[in-house]
């Protein structure tokens, strides 16, 4: 329950375009977006922050990944990671 | 021969111990020289022999073997479901994510990710972080460093792909001209070039027909292989619909492509109506249906073409300057111009070295040729106009370049010195109207920035080694391709200093062509003039010929030279006075002190005062000597740009 309250607050910010919450399988567990997009963002989104997480911590053993932003022409996409799921918000930032 | 000696010993006499004694030495055999064997030989003298004390090396070439990339993505369409669910049952998925979402971990797990997120995002929605502070300061304004361009890309078309392909056919690969560049009218990062072989009648069998357009991100690979009927001489992008192109042949025809459908021509004209010679000049025209374009070619005709409906063309026009139209006295179009923003009237250069501008709209045909500019020696390769002067254009042939303006015919009002081998192909800057580039025919790509320098390029660069065919610039004005004559096309990045408009740079070269173009002018009037007094002279003075004849060559002659020297001095003086007007910053410009009225537009701050004068004129043959003054309307278009760029 109070899970879906996180996740509805976070989706009625102003400029979110759509969460997702992905497990470590790649599987959507909770997804505002139709299947195959989300699938796509899975795949890709997964490679990318377990590469971004060996980076940081080949660089430094201590260091650890917290969030990821990936900013691009058209909009941002935000990852939370986590051992075993992924919280991915793509949102509009309104300049 | 052999030389033996026997040495014997009895069997009981082995291993008896040996007793050395001296003994004088015997000659055992005496082989005397034989003088006759002298004849096998020949007697050589001097005999070369050489010695040398160094280590022996050796040399050898590693190249590794061309490996061919391809990009590719892969799709991730469904996620990795545990072994005992099946995907496509939407129960059990379902089931699934319930289970997943009432286990503890992802309640907490999503807790602490939901506050992070929520954070980030309302900072997203607070300020943009990436804003950019301070982004409109000027920066430093003189441009110190010397022009310089270097090559970002070299398409070839000789890979390894295509060896495989033709090997199979035949191990030559034939070279060919890449002939026409035209670059993507929107993304320009793709650029489509036509191959064709222009040497006379040197059709080579397996020669393909194809012609490419190349992404940038991809020069091993076209993107996509264009398949007319005959090779393509020249080729181009419609600037209103990216997926259209028009290629003229070889052998005369038009073809029309559409780029979401393959590389096969959508439509190509019948050969009875085409051109009979290669096609050199294709352009799209400015119409409401987009659809509309017009080929020139050496065999003399100009063709109107709609592209829906290529089995004939829609208008047709004879280049025949007596204006008879007749097809015997016409002259091969080598080059076609037009400018979208004068829609009614065209340009076309041709092998003769003329240039002939148009009308089409004119009632007959006849009419259509309105006036023409000779001055080349052979034939014009490239005829231009300036996109910030549209009266100025430039055109490049046998070994100069030159810039003419409209309304001078007689003679070009700026040319380049004659260079040591052709010049092939030119074309303006569109985003400096002082800075123009050539290409030669010993493969050297010179750019011209005739406010810098006037006698030479200020930036001569070595593309390759074969001659350069064609040259055209993107659009945003700071990347160049070349096509050679072998068929490499290369792309070259100019540095920013010949690729920004630099200040006052709009005024100057305006000054600098009034001025050129007056210049001009007054000589074409004092010409006209010298003709018409000759003419008067030889018709009253017919029956004085013979008498005369010893006087008037010296009277002719004190006469030219009289006048020769009142000309230099007018041009001396115009000089000296347009050049402490120059330093004072106002606009150059020429004032000659009768009849004049000026109107003058104060504009605060800025650069010092713009003053626009009209100058009345009176026709040149009237006027006399002294007192010659032409006129120069401005228009008014001219000053508002003026004052924009001021």
């Amino acid at each position: 329950a109070e899970v879906e309250e996180t996740l509805k607050r976070i989706q009625a910010h102003k400029g979110v375009i759509a969460t997702m919450v992905i497990n470590a399988e790649g599987i959507p567990v909770r997804t505002t977006l139709d299947n195959s997009t989300t699938v796509q963002y899975a795949g890709l989104l997964h490679q990318l922050t377990v590469k971004a997480r060996s980076t940081v911590r080949d660089i430094d053993p201590q260091n650890d990944l917290t969030f990821l932003r990936i900013r691009s022409k058209k909009h941002e996409i935000m990852i939370a990671p986590d051992k075993e799921y992924l919280l991915i918000v793509i949102q509009n930032p309104c300049e | 021969m052999e030389i033996i000696y026997v040495y014997t010993r009895k069997r009981s006499e082995f291993g008896r111990p040996c007793s050395f004694s001296d003994r004088p030495a015997v000659v055992n055999v005496d082989i005397p020289p034989d003088p006759s064997m002298a004849s096998n030989f020949v007697l050589r003298n001097p005999v070369d022999s050489y010695v040398q004390h160094t280590s022996d090396m050796s040399e050898h070439e590693v190249n590794t073997e061309r490996v061919e990339v391809e990009s590719r993505g892969v799709n991730h369409v469904e996620g990795g479901w545990p072994k005992d669910i099946n995907p496509q049952e939407v129960e059990q998925t379902i089931r699934f994510r319930k289970k997943v979402e009432k286990d503890e971990n992802y309640v907490n797990t999503i807790m602490h990710l939901g506050t992070l997120m929520e954070h980030c995002v309302k900072q997203n929605n607070a300020i943009n972080i990436y804003e950019e502070y301070f982004g409109e300061e000027e920066m430093a304004e003189v441009e110190d460093e010397p022009p310089s361009a270097k090559t970002i890309n070299v398409i070839s078309k000789l890979t390894s792909f295509f060896d495989v392909l033709l090997s199979k056919r035949d191990p030559n690969v034939t070279k060919r001209t890449a002939t026409h560049l035209s670059w993507h009218p929107d993304t320009c990062k793709k650029l489509a070039v036509a191959y064709s072989s222009l040497e006379f009648q040197q059709n080579v069998k397996d020669m393909s027909f194809d012609s490419y357009i190349w992404d940038l991100e991809n020069p091993n690979k076209p993107e996509l292989v264009l398949k007319p009927s005959s090779p393509l001489v020249s080729l181009e992008y419609n600037p209103k619909d990216s997926h259209v192109l028009v290629g003229g042949c070889y052998n005369g025809q038009m073809a029309y492509w559409d780029t979401r459908k393959g590389g096969l021509p959508m439509e190509v004209s019948t050969v009875e109506v085409s051109h009979r010679d290669p096609v050199y000049g294709a352009i799209w025209l400015q119409s409401k249906t987009g659809t509309e374009c017009f080929s020139a070619s050496t065999d003399g005709q100009v063709l109107w073409w709609d592209v829906r409906k290529l089995s004939e063309p829609t208008e047709s026009l004879v280049l025949d300057i007596t204006r008879k139209g007749l097809l015997e006295n016409a002259l091969g179009a080598v080059t076609l111009e037009f400018e979208p923003t004068m829609p009614t009237k065209f340009m076309v250069g041709t092998e003769q070295g003329i240039v002939i501008a148009c009308n089409r709209k004119a009632k007959t045909p006849p009419e259509k040729i309105t006036s023409t500019y000779s001055g080349h020696i052979g034939p014009v390769y490239a005829l231009v106009r300036n996109p910030f002067y549209p009266k100025v254009f430039l055109t490049v042939g046998d070994w100069t370049a030159r810039i003419w303006s409209e309304e001078t015919k007689e003679s070009s009002i700026m040319w380049t010195k004659c260079h040591l081998s052709y010049l092939t192909d030119g074309c303006w800057s569109t985003v400096r109207p002082s800075v123009f580039f050539t290409t030669r025919s010993d493969g050297t790509l010179d750019v011209w920035d005739f406010l810098f320098k006037q006698n030479d390029p200020s930036l001569s660069l070595k593309v390759c080694n074969e001659p350069l065919s064609s040259l055209r610039l993107q659009d945003n004005g700071c990347i160049v391709g070349c096509g050679s004559k072998q068929g490499t096309v290369t792309l070259l990045e100019i540095s920013s200093g010949l690729c920004t408009l630099q200040r006052n740079e709009k005024t100057l070269a305006t000054a600098m062509f009034e001025r050129e173009t007056k210049r001009e002018k007054i000589l074409e009037a004092r010409h006209r003039e010298m003709r018409l007094k000759e003419h008067a002279r030889s018709e009253g003075q017919e029956t004085e010929v013979e008498e005369s004849l010893v006087e008037d060559p010296q009277e002719v002659l004190d006469r030219v030279r009289q006048e020769f020297f009142e000309v230099i001095e007018a041009e001396m003086q115009r000089r000296a006075r347009a050049e402490t007007q120059g330093l004072r910053g106002k606009v150059l410009g020429t004032a000659w002190t009768c009849n004049r009225s000026r109107d003058s537009l104060p504009r605060g701050g800025g650069q010092g005062s713009v003053s626009v004068f009209q100058v009345k004129s009176r026709a040149g043959e009237e006027a006399s000597a002294q007192e010659e003054e032409s006129q120069l309307p401005k228009d008014k278009e001219e000053e508002e740009e003026e004052k924009d760029a001021a």
